[in-house]
């Protein structure tokens, strides 16, 4: 049975060359994208949110979405997750006797739920016809339901379950944090920070906001310290002069000039981690929290984003189709020998091979 | 020389009314009464799709699924005009109608589960594409490869309108359409698997690999021969022909080698990354994963051996059961294995059901009536029919 050996031989061989080719691929990955340097986010603070819902009142508000009902009543917007129509919304963590917040055991904390803005995000990745796409100066992910098919392949590529489709809709578009964007042409920043009254979700340039938050996490706990609320602007910002837009509103740096809200409080007992700072690649929306966070809902990922590895894969197969030409190239060449045109043959039907 | 001395194809001829074609008109009808509810209502009115699955099994079962259920006019194909077995030119237009049709109704399943389908024209629009995204490049193959198939197949329909000026120009080209026709189906099986490259973690390690598009395209290859198999034993039981074992015998045997390779390759791969432990221990997704192994194993020992190989019945089962495990791979990769976190949860409804069995109600009405009207299957010699 020499045969059936070398047959076996040849496919053990053959197999264990593809695997060992095609599974070291994640070396070859091109690397993960990071912010772009002007970076907008948001820097949520688990410690100093209070739970009251005003962000989720004013994104509604912001996006012109409708509200979403809960109780029997139907009084109150009571979304329970983020959706086609939530783009954000704060989740409540309980354990036991919920005697003290951001304590993991019998203790309570919140946690805010909307689209982190990811350096290099798997939605844009997926998007076949970009209707999701990343600013290549702001960083903002945003989305164009012009272009959108609504395939959805967006939502299953997420891996903080972001983009939401709305299912009840035979127009359904798809429904994701912006940063409000919309309203920065205005010089209005995300209105879940604007209307923020701890200052647990500010707005500014993530680099500003990545600062701040390792400044908290050098805090002692319990000590008094200064709280920035609303829009977070660096120091040169922050020096400059405001000035009038001609309709009568002062303006700073592009932005709506308001006055420092910053007010003293008590330093919250933090985790040591910047959660964004490093995850998939970072992300332009950061997290403090005095709680695990994946006990809050924030999945635990590596450093590496999936469309590095998608990407990589695509582009090694088909970049400037070169392979495919190449395979349909040697295909033509050999068909051109084995296919003769039909009239030459189909003479001869009737005769099978006498098998 | 590919296509010498073999019978020619006809048509079968025969009634079109029968329990078979009225049930799967009763089934288009009900997908039709659906998919009118789904256009006007949205998606959720059917379906019990929801964002932590996003995808059901019009993705998973009529497109990821039904393709490579089609994927046997590819197979067979490569085998008759890339490997020159001109022996295997009678399997080429059947299966190739079949293709056509699979490939058809997956485009066409496509459609009624995009939610904004009237922009799926961007899908092509050199302004709107995203070449980064691996949807972009199935969708495109997946188009074209409708467009050469049909080309491929129009010489059958040219014979029955008699317009052999038509049918003389398109085989004069025949090559290239028919080299198109293979490295289309490689790129886009291939790329069906790197789809859930982009998910990352949320799909079990058993099913997230680098290795996808090599696994999807092996196993894409050898469920085409599977689909082979069990349509010719299907159709020659049916429409009580000879059994063309003579062709399906050795054709088994190259479906063996592939499938070798690609048992191969998952194992190895599972191995490599050291995701073994994930198989052993007690989750349905582990279950799912032997499940799906023994369907790859077990046409190993049912038609192994040569002799074995002349049964029908064997050779029929193991083309359903390779069926079946390729089936199992796509199903645990885009639904049973894929978890967002959080209390998300599919189970089809009957609604989706429905429209499922009507796809492949459309499947097999259209390939009875094509195949008893046009010449696709070969004609039988005068002491095989009974």
């Amino acid at each position: 049975m020499g045969t059936r050996r070398d047959f076996l031989r040849g496919v053990l061989a053959g197999g264990a060359a593809a695997t060992a080719g095609v599974v070291s691929a994640p070396t070859f990955a091109r690397e993960t994208r990071s912010r772009p340097p002007e970076a907008l986010g948001l820097l949520y603070d688990s410690t100093l949110c209070v739970g009251c819902k005003a962000c989720v009142a004013a994104c509604k508000m912001a996006n012109n979405n409708p509200a979403e009902f809960s109780t029997v009543d139907h009084l109150w917007d009571t979304p329970l997750d983020t959706s086609g129509y939530t783009f954000n919304i704060i989740k409540m963590y309980r354990n036991g006797t919920m005697d003290a917040k951001d304590q993991e055991v019998n203790g309570f904390a919140f946690m805010k739920t909307s689209c982190m803005h990811c350096a290099d995000p798997s939605c844009v990745s997926a998007c076949p016809v970009s209707a999701m796409t990343k600013d290549p100066e702001t960083g903002v992910v945003g989305y164009n339901p012009d272009k959108c098919i609504g395939c959805r392949y967006c939502v299953a590529a997420c891996p903080f379950g972001i983009p939401k489709y709305q299912y009840d809709s035979p127009t359904g578009r798809i429904g994701k944090c912006e940063l409000c964007r919309h309203r920065h042409k205005d010089g209005h920043y995300s209105a879940c920070a604007e209307v923020c009254p701890t200052g647990a979700t500010l707005f500014g340039k993530t680099s500003v906001l990545l600062a701040e938050a390792k400044r908290r996490l050098a805090m002692k706990p319990g000590e008094m310290n200064r709280f920035p609320r609303g829009h977070l602007r660096h120091a040169q910002e922050k020096a400059l002069q405001g000035k009038p837009d001609g309709k009568g509103v002062m303006m700073r740096a592009g932005w709506r000039d308001e006055p420092d809200q910053s007010y003293e409080t008590r330093a919250g007992t933090y985790l040591p981690h910047v959660y964004g700072e490093k995850e998939y690649g970072g992300t332009q929306v950061l997290k403090l929290s005095g709680v695990n966070f994946e006990k809050l809902g924030m999945p635990n990922l590596g450093p590496d984003a999936a469309a590095a590895m998608s990407e990589t894969i695509q582009h090694n197969l088909y970049g400037n189709l070169i392979m495919p030409f190449a395979v349909l190239g040697a295909m033509t060449w050999v068909a051109r020998r084995n296919v003769k045109p039909e009239d030459e043959s189909s003479g001869q039907g009737g005769k099978d091979r006498g098998q | 020389m590919a296509n010498n001395h073999y019978a020619a194809p006809a048509p079968v001829g025969g009634g079109l009314v029968n329990i078979v074609t009225l049930s799967c008109g009763v089934l288009i009808a009900l997908m039709a009464a659906i998919l009118m509810v789904r256009f006007l209502f949205g998606l959720g009115a059917v379906t019990a799709l929801n964002d932590g699955y996003p995808w059901g099994i019009w993705i998973a079962v009529d497109v990821v699924i039904g393709s490579a259920f089609a994927c046997g006019g590819f197979s067979v194909a490569m085998l008759v005009y890339i490997f020159n077995k001109g022996e295997y030119h009678p399997l080429v237009r059947p299966a190739l109608l079949a293709s056509l049709f699979g490939y058809t109704l997956a485009g066409a399943g496509v459609m009624f589960d995009l939610g904004r389908w009237w922009n799926v024209w961007n899908m092509f629009w050199p302004w709107s594409i995203n070449p980064n995204s691996v949807m972009f490049e199935v969708a495109v193959c997946i188009t074209l490869y409708i467009v050469v198939m049909w080309i491929e197949f129009s010489p059958v329909v040219f014979e029955k309108l008699g317009k052999d000026d038509a049918r003389r120009k398109v085989s004069k080209l025949m090559f290239f359409i028919i080299a198109l026709g293979t490295v289309l189906p490689m790129m886009h099986q291939s790329s069906l698997g790197t789809l859930l490259v982009v998910l990352g973690g949320q799909v079990h390690p058993l099913w997230q690999t680098p290795a996808l598009p090599l696994l999807y395209l092996l196993s894409a290859i050898f469920m085409g021969y599977a689909v082979v198999l069990f349509e010719s034993c299907l159709t020659s039981t049916a429409y009580r022909r000879k059994l063309e074992t003579h062709m399906l015998t050795p054709m088994a045997k190259i479906m063996l080698g592939v499938l070798a390779v690609f048992i191969v390759v998952r194992l190895g791969d599972v191995l490599m990354r050291g995701t073994l432990g994930r198989a052993v221990e007690p989750s349905v997704q582990a279950l799912m994963f032997w499940l799906e192994m023994a369907c790859f194993i077990a046409p190993l020992i049912l038609i192994g051996a040569e002799s074995n190989r002349r049964n029908p019945a064997r050779l029929f089962l193991a083309g359903v059961l390779l069926m079946l495990g390729g089936s199992l791979m796509r199903l645990s990769g885009f639904l049973i294995g894929y978890e967002t976190g959080g209390d998300f949860s599919y189970f089809p409804t009957l609604a989706e059901v429905l429209v499922t069995a009507g796809m492949f109600a459309v499947e097999v009405l259209g390939y009875i009536i094509i195949t008893r009207r046009f010449p696709v299957l070969p004609r039988e010699e005068l002491q095989a029919v009974k």
